[in-house]
This record gives C-alpha cells, structure tokens and sequence, in this order.
C-alpha cells in the first residue's frame, strides 16, 4: 500500500513539474502575448494542481490533507481568473495576436483570414 | 571553507546594486525602487544570520532538538512593515512634488529652483499645463 | 531599462522570490510578511504613483562614474569585512549565544505559547514592537497631511452609472473576487488569533486584510467601499490600535510591575502573558490595517482629484 502511495505521489509529482517546465518553455519560445499567456495559463493550473495532489499523497494526517485541498481549490479558482483578466486587459488595450503564416501558405489561407 | 560566507556576498551584490541606483539615477521614484532593494536585501542577511544548520522554524513542537534563531526574525517582521509604510511616505513626497514642479527628474527641480522667482512660477504654470 | 513599469514589475518578482527566501531559511512569519507586503501592497503603491507621475523615465545626465566608484569602493570593504563573519549555519556564532537561548528554552514556561517569534515581539521585546507601530502611525498620518484631499460629496446616481458600466468590464474577475474576499477576510483573523500557536500575528493579519479591503476598492471603485469604511472611521481605528497597545502598558505599569510586564495583568503570570500578548496584537492589527488602507485611500483619491483637474482643464482649453 504505501509503496503503491508513493509511486503514484510521485509520478504525480513528476508530470506536474514536467507540466511547468513546458509552461516555461512556452512562454520563452512563443511569439507574442496571447500564445506566451495561454502557455502559463493552461500548464500553470494543471502543473500546479498535480503537483498539490502528488504532496497530498504524501501528506501525513489528515489536518495537511485538508489544508492541501483548500489551495488547490483557491488556485483552480484564482488561476484562470487571472489568465482571463490579464487576456481581456490586452484586449482593451488593443494588442493585436500576431498571425503569422508562411509565404506559400498566404495564397491558400488568404480567404480564411481576409 | 569560504563557501561559508556565500550568503554575505549575495547581500553584498544586491546592496551594492540597490545603492548603485539611489545614486546613479536622476528618477524619484526610481531612487526609492533602489531603497526598497537595499532595503530587502538588508532582511535577507539579517534572516541567513539567523539559520542554524539542522534547525528548524522557531515553533517549539515535539522531537524538535534545533530551532533557529527567532531574535532577527522579530527584528525583521516588524521592518518590513515599517519599511512599506515610510516607502508609502517617500512616494507621497513624489506626489506633491510632482505637483508643484511638473517633473520627480532630480535635474529638472534642480533647474527649476535655480530660476528666478516669478520665472519658476511660470515654468510651474507650464508644466501644469 | 527606461519603462518604470517593468522596473515596479521586477522589484515585485524579487520580493516574492525572497519570500520563498525566507521560507527556505526557516523564517515563516517573515516570509509571509514580505509575500503580503513586498509582492501586494508595495507593487500596488508604486504602480498607483506611476499613474500620477509618468511612467517613462527621460533622463539627460546620467552619472555612473561617480556612482560605479562609490559602490565598488563601498562593495569592496564591506567585503573585506565578511572574512571575520562567522559562517553560514554555524550554531557557535555570536548571535545565537547572547540572549537567544534563554528565549529558546525559557518562553514556554515564563510566556506559555509555542510561537518563539509572536511571545519575543510582543512580550520580551514589548517596547520596541511599540516603538514600531508608532512609527506606522506617525506614517500613516504624515501621509494624510501630504494627500488628503477635502471631500467633494458625489451623487449617488453617478455612482451607480459609472459602477454599471464597469460591471460589464470587470464581471468575471468581481464575481470570483466577492467569492474570494470574505475568505481573505476570514484568513487574516485566523492569522491574528492563531499567532501564538503558529506562525502570524497582527502584523501580517493586518496586511492581509488591508490586502482583501484594497482588493475591494480597486474592483468596485472608492466610492463605493468608501460607505463602508469611512475616512474618519479608519482615523480613529488606527489610534484606537496605538491607544490600545500604549494602555496595557500603562495598566500593567499601575498594577506595581514594570512597563508591558504582564505578569501582573491577572492572578496567574502566564495567564497574564496570553491576555497581554492577545491584547498588544488586537491593538498591532487595527493600527497594521488602517494605515494600510488609509495609505492607498489618500493615494487614490489623489489620483482621482488629479484625473478630474486633467479633464477640467482640457474642457477648459477647448
């Protein structure tokens, strides 16, 4: 049982920092705003939530349990909250996403995007 | 050997950038970001000071042995709510003088009060404007 | 870097980062001061001033000779002193050796509560702590005689205008603020009456709910959260906090024991202790919580005055 605990706490744990490191990875690599904050946005929810419940598989008692439970409803609250807040902010001050496409693409989509 | 005393460079580089801005920069506000730095850094060496190596937070529990010291801790919790509260003054003082002068530049004021007196309160009147 | 708002942005960051700091250096009253303080109230401070005062820097003369000097100069000896400093975690240093242990090992029989730092700051180091919040006060007035601005009554149906169409603007984030709000609320009390057995206290209670009442005002305007907590309400609780904290004091300096011993406050020391100590951070939280707002109410009442000049003078001109 406990062995069993502990391989699911971490590998809980593992795909949570695997998650955040992604988060990371996108907000270098993406090119302009709206794709660097649905980066942090989406993984930073999921990352964090998976690693909160791998430590509630650790936690010793109960009193841990619960306290580990109410962050983790406070930050599937609070995250994408924020996420929205800082998406319509960029909106009302008018940042264009940016649509970039390739060269011999333009002519195909061109009656998409017009 | 000299890893030991890692903690006190790091205080020493934030500080010394901290103080790098007070003086090299001719912005209020940028001058009192500079302050809040040093000043932060002031609590991160007071709170390594503290550190015992094994030692844990100073909450008196069972089984704990080693605590660390809660003497700069004390020290250290209330400044930092002085700090925010003296840091709120000082930002209140670029207020008004950004009313009464029209610019928180250290160069401009200077200018300004070097002016003869009915010309400064025309330079004021412009700057309102 | 010329954009003041990165630099307000970045000085943010730094502070959450030493929080997490101080959390790893066993400081956990520390750190959630300067998470609530550092990362909250101050970044708001500054980003509200950069709205009044501009936000790009243009400076002319710029002068790092001079300072590049002074601080390599001042960087150098300072680190010529380091090499006498006891290392990092060493149990033997100075500082663990003078009066820290009599608080490690004393503090649960003479004060009776579990949390080192809250029994040190508010009974064996009660005068400092005083000192301290006298300071805050004496801040939170000298901030008032700077920016307050004499009260223009408004009416109440413009209010109610402009508060709808922000509704529209601000729904989603209003509606999970009201669910949010009475939680932040119901956390600062528990910190303040939990301080003794964990880590909390009026300090960092009062931050916290400044933290929620300053979130209220932002999202659904001064005005508004101005009925609820007035000016002078906020006024008299500050002092209330000071007066408070002075008279447990004074009462135990009439009970024949010395200023702030609070052996004498009832029949049994220790008991004594645990009323003094509720007493002295009830008094640090209202005056903590105050300022604070009072703080950010002058700030941004100064900042409206200052939006409706703009427009007065712009109608004026045109």
């Amino acid at each position: 049982m406990d062995v069993l605990l502990e391989i699911i706490a971490s590998l809980c744990l593992f795909i949570g920092s695997f998650i955040c490191i992604s988060g990371g990875v996108g907000i270098l690599r993406f090119p302009d705003f709206y794709t660097r904050m649905h980066a942090v946005g989406v993984t930073d929810t999921l990352g964090a939530g998976m690693i909160l419940i791998g430590l509630m598989f650790y936690s010793p008692d109960f009193l841990t349990l619960s306290k580990l439970l109410i962050i983790l409803l406070l930050t599937l609250l609070i995250s994408p909250t924020t996420s929205h807040v800082l998406a319509k902010a960029a909106m009302q001050n008018e940042l264009k996403p940016k649509l970039q496409q390739k060269d011999s693409d333009k002519e195909l989509n061109s009656s998409n995007y017009s | 050997m000299i890893t030991g005393l890692f903690n006190n460079w790091i205080v020493i580089v934030l500080m010394m950038s901290g103080l790098y801005i007070v003086i090299a920069h001719g912005n209020l506000i940028k001058k009192l970001i500079g302050l809040s730095l040093f000043q932060t850094s002031v609590f991160i060496l007071y709170i390594s000071m503290a550190k015992v190596e094994g030692g844990t937070a100073p909450i008196l529990a069972e089984n704990i042995k080693e605590l660390s010291n809660p003497l700069p801790h004390v020290l250290i919790l209330t400044a930092i709510v002085v700090g925010i509260s003296t840091t709120a003054l000082g930002l209140a003082l670029v207020i008004r003088i950004k009313e009464a002068y029209g610019s928180i530049e250290e160069e401009d004021i200077q200018i300004l009060d070097n002016l003869p007196q009915s010309k400064t309160q025309k330079k004021i009147m412009d700057g309102e404007q | 870097m010329n954009d003041l708002f990165a630099v307000v942005m970045l000085l943010g960051i730094y502070s959450l980062l030493s929080a997490s700091f101080f959390v790893a250096m066993d400081a956990v009253d520390v750190a959630f001061t300067e998470a609530a303080v550092g990362a909250g109230i101050s970044t708001l401070l500054m980003l509200v001033v950069i709205t009044m005062t501009g936000r790009k820097e243009n400076t002319k003369r710029h002068k790092p000779f001079l300072a590049l000097i002074v601080v390599i100069f001042t960087g150098g000896l300072l680190l010529y002193g380091t090499f006498d400093i006891p290392h990092f975690g060493s149990a033997d240093s100075p500082i663990h050796n003078h009066v820290t242990p009599r608080y490690i090992n004393d503090s649960i029989n003479e004060i009776g509560i579990p949390n080192i730092v809250t029994s040190v700051l508010a009974s064996y180091r009660a005068f400092d702590t005083f000192g301290e919040v006298v300071v805050i006060f004496t801040a939170g007035i000298g901030i008032m005689a700077l920016l307050s601005v004499a009260h223009h009554s408004e009416d109440n149906h413009k209010i109610a205008a402009v508060n709808d169409s922000m509704h529209e603007r601000y729904l989603v984030i209003r509606i999970v603020s009201k669910i949010l709000i009475p939680f932040i609320l119901l956390f600062a009390l528990y910190v303040q009456f939990h301080g003794d057995f964990g880590p909390g206290g009026g300090f960092q209670a009062g931050v916290i709910f400044a933290a929620g009442i300053i979130l209220y005002s932002m999202l659904f305007g001064l005005s508004i959260t101005r009925k609820v907590i007035s000016q002078p309400f906020i006024q008299i609780i500050s002092a209330v906090g000071v007066l408070l904290y002075g008279s447990v004091g004074l009462v135990s300096l009439l009970q024949g024991g010395n200023f702030f011993d609070y052996n004498v406050l009832l029949t049994d020391p220790v008991a004594g202790q645990h009323l003094g100590i509720l007493l002295i951070e009830l008094g640090v939280g209202c005056t903590v919580t105050s300022v604070m707002i009072m703080i950010f109410f002058n700030f941004a009442e100064r900042r409206e005055l200052q939006q409706h000049n703009n427009i007065h003078n712009k109608d004026l001109e045109s």
